[in-house]
């Protein structure tokens, strides 16, 4: 299988275990790629490593990994060569600076409702991760 | 396909039951963890399927083969590997490795070599000299040149520090990747194997509690605090597991079947940790005296 075998060099990104983060691992590989995809670290043509060597590094299941590499391919992040292995295929770019204002405008907004409705920052912040662990998830689902 | 089955499997050491109704099925490529303490009936069940024991009850098999009356056809295609590995500590590793190939009729020699030289494992030392940590990685070289197809690990981390089992889980995944072998494992140590294993048997007493896919069992066991008076009403619970409450307060370890409706309730995520803590300590509560003692001994 080419996602598993692949000849090459040198990856373009190296994935890490985040045991704090409480994103499944392949969640966290998603998340990792992507996040790198918006730094502008991983570029289109870029090698990912192979499944197995994920899998040996990371000390995790393979098809976790397979699962994350296919799931990005669906997304046309990705795509796999046969034989030689998976490749970045499409960068995102973040948001125009215009979108970005409106966004946080919306976000501040936000605060100050949170804010009469009683919560401190301690409670935004746990609502907003919650919220986003929940976003996350239902991405993945509806996918 | 499922490459291992079993129904109602048991096995009986005198009046105790070591292993009693266990029924499962391990679809191919799985990676399976067997948990429980120790005495659970985990080694039992390992025994049962290699074949070096014969059930009392039900019955084990692997591609559909028994593992005693069809051993001749069975044993090339299954490996197997236990806590302390039987290994000739006089030979050098690669007298092993010949060994190894002059025993078996599928053998890969050079792909066992390669990976003893990337573990930094010498084909020229001798087995007495190798700490713990490389035994065990050498052992399961070994069980993988074997090429099969199954493999039977026997709390095959139970002496490693931290690093050495990263290591020894890190050789297993990539053989996973490159073999597509299906691995069945015991453990008593809960900490990597959410990331490593995707299907689960929690144990105890020699009954399972719990066998399921990794994920799905992740996904459904929540902690849910609300009103203690309501507890037994809350929607969608399939089974409370655990229970700790004061006078007004609950807090459950449920396994959910639908989403929480009920805003009386808060709902948390639960690690795997704290899944089979719950598992494991519901099975003490509820065993009767002098069981226990009895199935520590013959597990």
């Amino acid at each position: 299988m080419s996602l598993v075998h692949g000849r090459g060099s040198s990856a373009a990104i190296t994935f890490r275990k985040d045991t704090t983060s409480g994103l499944t691992q392949y969640l966290q590989l998603v998340q990792q790629v992507t996040h790198a995809l918006h730094l502008g670290q991983l570029k289109v043509g870029d090698r990912l490593p192979t499944v197995r060597d994920v899998a040996a590094q990371l000390a995790i299941n393979p098809n976790t990994v397979l699962k994350a590499y296919r799931y990005m391919e669906m997304q046309g992040l990705l795509e796999s060569r046969p034989g030689t292995g998976v490749y970045v295929a499409k960068e995102l770019r973040g948001p125009s600076p215009h979108d970005q204002a409106a966004l946080r405008r919306e976000l501040l907004r936000w605060l100050s409702r949170a804010r009469d409705a009683g919560l401190d920052i301690e409670g935004m912040q746990a609502l907003f991760s919650d919220a986003m662990r929940q976003h996350a998830m239902d991405e993945v689902v509806a996918s | 396909m499922n490459v291992l089955e079993a129904r109602g499997l048991g096995k009986r050491y005198g009046r105790r039951w070591a292993l009693k109704d266990l029924t499962l099925d391990v679809p191919g490529g799985r990676i399976v963890a067997f948990v429980g303490p120790n005495g659970a009936g985990k080694t039992t069940f390992l025994q049962l399927a290699m074949g070096f024991a014969a059930p009392t009850a039900g019955t084990v098999a692997a591609f559909g083969l028994s593992p005693r009356r069809e051993a001749a056809a069975f044993l090339p295609r299954v490996g197997y590997a236990a806590q302390e590995p039987p290994l000739f500590k006089r030979f050098s590793v690669g007298e092993l490795l010949t060994m190894g190939s002059r025993l078996n009729r599928r053998w890969d020699g050079p792909m066992a070599a390669s990976r003893l030289r990337s573990l930094g494992i010498g084909l020229d030392l001798s087995v007495a000299s190798l700490s713990g940590g490389m035994r065990a990685q050498l052992a399961l070289v070994l069980a993988l040149a074997k090429m099969p197809d199954l493999l039977l690990l026997d709390e095959p981390m139970a002496s490693l520090d931290p690093l050495a089992r990263h290591e020894f889980m890190g050789l297993l995944m990539a053989a996973s990747a490159e073999q597509g072998l299906t691995v069945v494992l015991s453990s008593h140590i809960i900490g990597d194997l959410r990331a490593t294993c995707d299907y689960l048997v929690i144990l105890t007493r020699g009954q399972s509690q719990l066998v399921g896919d990794m994920d799905t069992i992740v996904a459904t066991h929540q902690r849910l605090v609300g009103p203690v008076e309501m507890m037994d009403a809350i929607g969608h619970v399939q089974e409370i597991v655990q229970v700790e409450r004061s006078d007004r307060q609950a807090s459950l370890l449920v396994r959910m079947r639908g989403p929480l409706l009920d805003p009386r309730w808060e709902s948390y995520p639960v690690d795997l940790d704290q899944i089979v803590l719950g598992y494991l300590s519901r099975g003490v509560s509820s065993s009767s005296s002098g069981d226990e003692l009895a199935t520590e001994v013959a597990g």
